[in-house]
């Protein structure tokens, strides 16, 4: 193995998740293929419907079945692939290795147990820490992640808890056994702005403190640029675009990323001007086209959009795009952000 | 001058009254969800209310709308106080001031077609015929950007977005005069959030209207707003004209606001320092002492627990530059 592969921590190979309801089959998450690699922040962006939740709730093999069902892929995480393990060892690799923070604190802490009993749970089932241990060490957690007269807090119950204080709560369950990857969906959501720039910069710190990587599901292009490292765009299901925040900030190749970019409200633009947002909707994901998902919607679209679906390329190392005019925008055949 | 504004709100305060017990209640206390709140807005401009969760900002339009009653305070729109009408004459106003409200999913009933959405307007205060009303209909959806023959279509059978379309359809069925939007983008995602964000400014100039609106979002208020208004607990921290208030901020809570919101530039995010302001808002039933932002305040001396700062002109440049804080503009180190 060469070095930048052993930097690979976990790697998604064409994961397909399907969920078969009446009207037919939805096609949530759809050959999608990416890496993470140590210590790195990965962003996954993308509007309402786009399979970013899925991804990463496929990971962990967390898809409500029987209607969901994870059709294809395979998900190498320390050389095994997550999609064989059994329910056993699954169970001991959640909250364990890879652990998640969901996007709503009100809803996803158990209301009929307190705080402290909630963050043992984890370090008694997973490292087998006797219950005055998991108390100390449970403690020990929740003064990490900021929550003020924690000695006191660790026998509250979630409802007296603010949703910012949950979110610490929850971050606090998530570290607690050092997991090398930490998926965070849509973390920030429910908070406000003030609260949510705490949370954000207690992960960030964590992240350095534990060496974990992270895995952010967000739609707030804000949070990404500031965050994250690599950035994957999703868009109905597929990897429109994936590259270093960099680029994809300042070089996107395909016409959604770009889109995306000139269709946000920015707090530093200088002058107010109209907005360019993208034309039209989302497709559904029932019975989507052969061809490229985007071109109802693409103002580029040409001939050649008519044909196959195009494959995610690279166009310039470790700049993936699945676009066939990527090449164009690149080399400044067609100007990005024109008009 | 004076009718340079086309709603003008004095000393608006609403409490609300907290009671515990079960048959003989007892006052408890109150909740002060709007606590002396003045401003204005002018003809033909955007007035943004910003704030954070239960700051008050939607109370206020609820009390100028007199869907909730008032505790003390005034509201003139267009030289009426609002608040001295009866419900006939208030009933006649109302024509002029038209909602939009956040959630798309909620706003409209899925019993109704799209039709009688808009329509239900015209029926409540009598206007025209069958035949024209249908015909104001058609051309409503035309105005907001949806095709016409929908018109016998469900909610249920629309996106997030062109239901918030159906919503701006009613409340402009009326040709109102003055707009409150109550987050009306929050729900919808960033692309769809850019098309409706345009159509209201094609609207503002193509029938002359007034907005104040209300959003969490400060990058999406400051987009859309001439001035705006920041909220914090019930009062009014700091107004401002928006590009003032984005390079001058004055209230260290509009500074930590600025700073908490991330923009989407990562060359520009690694150079920025950030403000990162501790802990919660409190609760409006205990609002702290003085200055109610004195125990996030980073600048907090003892004054500010102690003495309330009044909202006083700040300004430089003639425009003016409202804050309420004993150490307005004192950067936040």
């Amino acid at each position: 193995m060469t070095e930048t592969e052993n930097n690979k921590i976990l790697e998604v190979k064409n994961l397909s998740t399907y969920f078969y309801t009446d009207d037919g089959v939805v096609k949530a998450v759809d050959d999608v293929s990416f890496d993470l690699k140590k210590g790195e922040t990965l962003g996954i962006v993308g509007e309402t419907g786009c399979g970013k939740s899925v991804t990463a709730l496929s990971i962990l093999r967390l898809i409500p079945q029987p209607l969901g069902r994870i059709v294809a892929g395979e998900i190498i995480f320390e050389g095994r692939d997550l999609l064989k393990l059994g329910q056993k060892d699954l169970q001991n690799l959640r909250g364990n290795k890879i652990s998640m923070i969901f996007q709503d604190p009100m809803t996803s802490l158990n209301p009929v147990y307190t705080v402290g009993n909630q963050v043992m749970e984890s370090l008694i089932v997973h490292r087998k820490l006797k219950k005055d241990e998991a108390r100390r060490e449970g403690l020990k957690l929740l003064e990490m992640v900021g929550i003020p007269e924690f000695k006191r807090r660790f026998n509250n119950y979630p409802h007296e808890f603010s949703g910012g204080m949950r979110q610490r709560v929850m971050i606090a369950m998530a570290i607690a056994n050092s997991p090398s990857i930490l998926i965070a969906d849509e973390p920030t959501t429910a908070l406000d702005v003030t609260v949510q720039a705490q949370i954000l910069e207690l992960m960030d710190e964590l992240k350095y403190k534990t060496n974990s990587s992270i895995i952010i599901i967000t739609h707030d292009l804000g949070v990404v640029a500031k965050y994250a490292n690599r950035v994957m765009v999703m868009y109905a299901g597929k990897p429109v675009e994936f590259s270093s925040v960099d680029n994809i900030f300042y070089k996107p190749a395909h016409p959604y990323t770009i889109g995306l970019m000139k269709s946000v409200t920015r707090l530093d633009e200088e002058k107010r001007g109209k907005l360019k947002p993208i034309e039209g909707l989302p497709p559904s994901l029932i019975d989507l086209p052969k061809f490229c998902i985007f071109r109802a919607r693409c103002k580029y679209a040409c001939d050649e959009c008519k044909g196959e679906y195009p494959p995610l390329k690279e166009i310039e190392k470790d700049h993936f795009v699945s676009c066939y005019r990527g090449k164009e925008f690149m080399e400044g055949i067609i100007e990005r952000f024109d008009n | 001058m004076e009718n340079n504004k086309l709603l003008e709100v004095k000393n608006l305060k609403k409490y609300f009254n907290l009671r515990s017990g079960f048959l003989f209640q007892k006052f408890t206390g109150s909740v002060k969800a709007v606590d002396d709140i003045s401003f204005f807005i002018k003809r033909g401009e955007t007035f943004g209310l910003v704030g954070e969760t239960g700051c008050g900002k939607t109370t206020v339009a609820k009390v100028i709308l007199r869907l909730v009653p008032q505790t003390s305070g005034e509201a003139t729109y267009n030289g009426v106080n609002l608040f001295k009408l009866n419900s006939k004459e208030m009933f006649k106003i109302r024509r002029e001031i038209q909602v939009i409200f956040q959630d798309p999913y909620a706003s409209l009933s899925p019993r109704m077609t799209v039709g009688d959405i808009i329509n239900e307007p015209f029926e409540i205060h009598k206007i025209g015929d069958k035949r024209k009303r249908i015909k104001k209909v058609k051309e409503l959806l035309r105005v907001v950007g949806l095709n016409p023959e929908h018109i016998h279509r469900y909610p249920h059978e629309f996106s997030g977005g062109q239901r918030q379309r159906v919503g701006v359809a009613r409340a402009l069925a009326l040709t109102p005069k003055l707009l409150l939007c109550d987050e009306p983008v929050s729900a919808l995602d960033v692309s769809v959030q850019a098309q409706i964000l345009n159509l209201l400014t094609d609207l503002q100039k193509e029938f002359n209207l007034t907005y104040l609106f209300i959003a969490h979002d400060l990058s999406v208020v400051k987009h859309v707003s001439d001035r705006i208004g920041v909220m914090y607990l019930g009062k009014m921290v700091e107004v401002a004209k928006s590009e003032d208030l984005y390079k001058t901020p004055l209230h260290p809570y509009t500074m930590g606001l600025l700073s908490a919101i991330p923009i989407p530039d990562p060359e520009l995010e690694r150079k920025r320092k950030r403000i990162v302001l501790e802990g919660d808002v409190p609760s409006p039933i205990n609002p702290p002492s003085g200055c109610s932002f004195h125990t996030r305040c980073p600048n907090a001396q003892d004054i500010c627990s102690m003495e309330e700062p009044e909202l006083r002109d700040y300004s430089k440049n003639g425009n003016e530059h409202l804050a309420a804080c004993f150490f307005a503009g004192k950067p936040i180190v």
